[in-house]
């Protein structure tokens, strides 16, 4: 889907953060957080690319306010979408823990999605040959999946080089929808970023993993 | 979800889904505090620092390192979630690597930890595959405009590590104190490794 996450070439946010030496939690809150997203994907019989999706699916104005904040509203609408939770569940409990005395509505009937795995992580061996070579020209194909997609809307439409042939692996536009793993060819592909943002770029090369279904060969 | 648009603080959102999920028998105290503990404590940049320290130190291993990322660094005890597949990118005088998710946050776990903030800003998403130079800049780090840059955009489960330069004035530091001087941004491009 084409939303708040494709963050790659937006203009608007201003400086990087400084680099700090940081623990991963600055606040006991956001381990917790962390630890709920870890688990939610088991919780609710899903998988790592619909936990994705869910995160995608943060309204955008949530999805700003923090890394924390959309990971767990993420958690929590892939577990809506499996019966887990309701959100007028959480937020009755938010209010009960807040101490005010709000009646709590009955919990959601699971229905978790039923989707056979090929194993463990998300790299599977294919029989099929790879459509492309290490030196090949290829172009991205535009699509715009309504739903979930590891195509950038950035690398659309451009021209690229293949410069290595990575581990097929499970296809996520399917995977996060429970439409199967379809495993898929994968590939490295160079970008000249006056392809991407015009003659006046910055020189330099951008490199980015695609799926054997966005690419097509250059004309 | 989307149909109850109001804010809800999240650490205030967080604590009714551990709730519900204790109360269902879903998520228990102990397997929280076992995440948390495992990733503030066992997992961080200091594993992805002894792979670079060994790399500097032995030749052989520095060869095996950037042929086959996964095993090399599996040779340190280092594998699990999001390293699936580890490629590691060397640094030199005049090629400079750069990783970034631009979709997500998606970042090398075992060897790095979590992500810091400044990865998972939507500035540094957004920027460092439009314009990389003045992105490092803004870290601090002026490269020299011969030096080629090459960003990596980690869209699939590939995870990219970062092998940096070892500094000048090192030749008498053991693996240990090299990895002492290791640091996370230099392991993700977008610093450099000083002495101090």
């Amino acid at each position: 889907m084409d939303g708040i996450h494709d963050l790659g070439g937006m203009q608007g946010f201003g400086h990087v953060q400084p680099l700090t030496a940081a623990p991963p939690f600055a606040e006991p809150w956001e381990g917790k957080a962390f630890v709920i997203g870890a688990l939610a994907a088991r919780i609710a019989g899903t998988n790592l690319h619909a936990f994705r999706h869910a995160i995608e699916r943060v309204p955008p104005r949530e999805y700003l306010v923090g890394y924390w904040n959309r990971w767990t509203i993420g958690a929590q609408i892939m577990m809506e979408d499996s019966g887990i939770v309701t959100d007028e569940e959480v937020r009755a409990r938010a209010a009960r823990l807040s101490g005010r005395d709000v009646p709590e509505p009955p919990p959601p009937t699971p229905h978790k999605p039923q989707m056979p795995s090929g194993g463990a992580g998300n790299l599977r061996p294919l029989d099929t040959p790879p459509a492309f070579a290490v030196g090949d020209r290829v172009r991205v194909v535009d699509l715009h999946p309504t739903g979930h997609t590891k195509l950038p809307r950035y690398v659309r439409r451009r021209t690229g080089t293949v410069t290595a042939l990575q581990p097929s692996q499970v296809f996520p536009d399917t995977a996060a929808h429970f439409a199967g793993e379809n495993p898929r060819h994968c590939y490295t592909v160079d970008f000249d970023s006056r392809e991407l943002w015009g003659p006046d770029a910055e020189p330099f090369r951008l490199s980015i993993d695609l799926f054997e279904p966005y690419l097509e060969p250059a004309p | 979800m989307t149909s109850a648009p109001e804010h809800l603080d999240p650490a205030l959102r967080v604590e009714a889904l551990a709730s519900l999920l204790t109360e269902r028998g879903l998520i228990d105290e102990a397997t929280i505090e076992t995440f948390i503990k495992t990733y503030e404590q066992s997992v961080g940049p200091m594993n992805g620092a002894k792979v670079v320290a060994k790399a500097w130190t032995d030749p052989e291993y520095r060869v095996r390192l950037l042929a086959e990322g996964t095993a090399a660094i599996a040779e340190l005890g280092f594998k699990g979630p999001q390293g699936e597949h580890m490629v590691v990118l060397e640094n030199t005088p005049t090629v400079h690597h750069v990783v970034v998710c631009t979709l997500c946050s998606c970042y090398p776990w075992p060897v790095l930890g979590l992500p810091p903030s400044w990865y998972k800003d939507p500035a540094y998403r957004s920027r460092v595959v439009r314009e990389p130079r003045q992105v490092l800049r803004e870290f601090g780090l002026d490269l020299d405009d011969s030096v080629e840059i090459r960003v990596h955009d980690s869209s699939s489960e590939v995870r990219y590590l970062v092998l940096p330069e070892r500094p000048a004035g090192t030749e008498h530091y053991s693996e240990a104190e090299l990895a002492d001087l290791v640091t996370r941004d230099a392991m993700v491009g977008v610093a450099r490794v000083v002495v101090p």
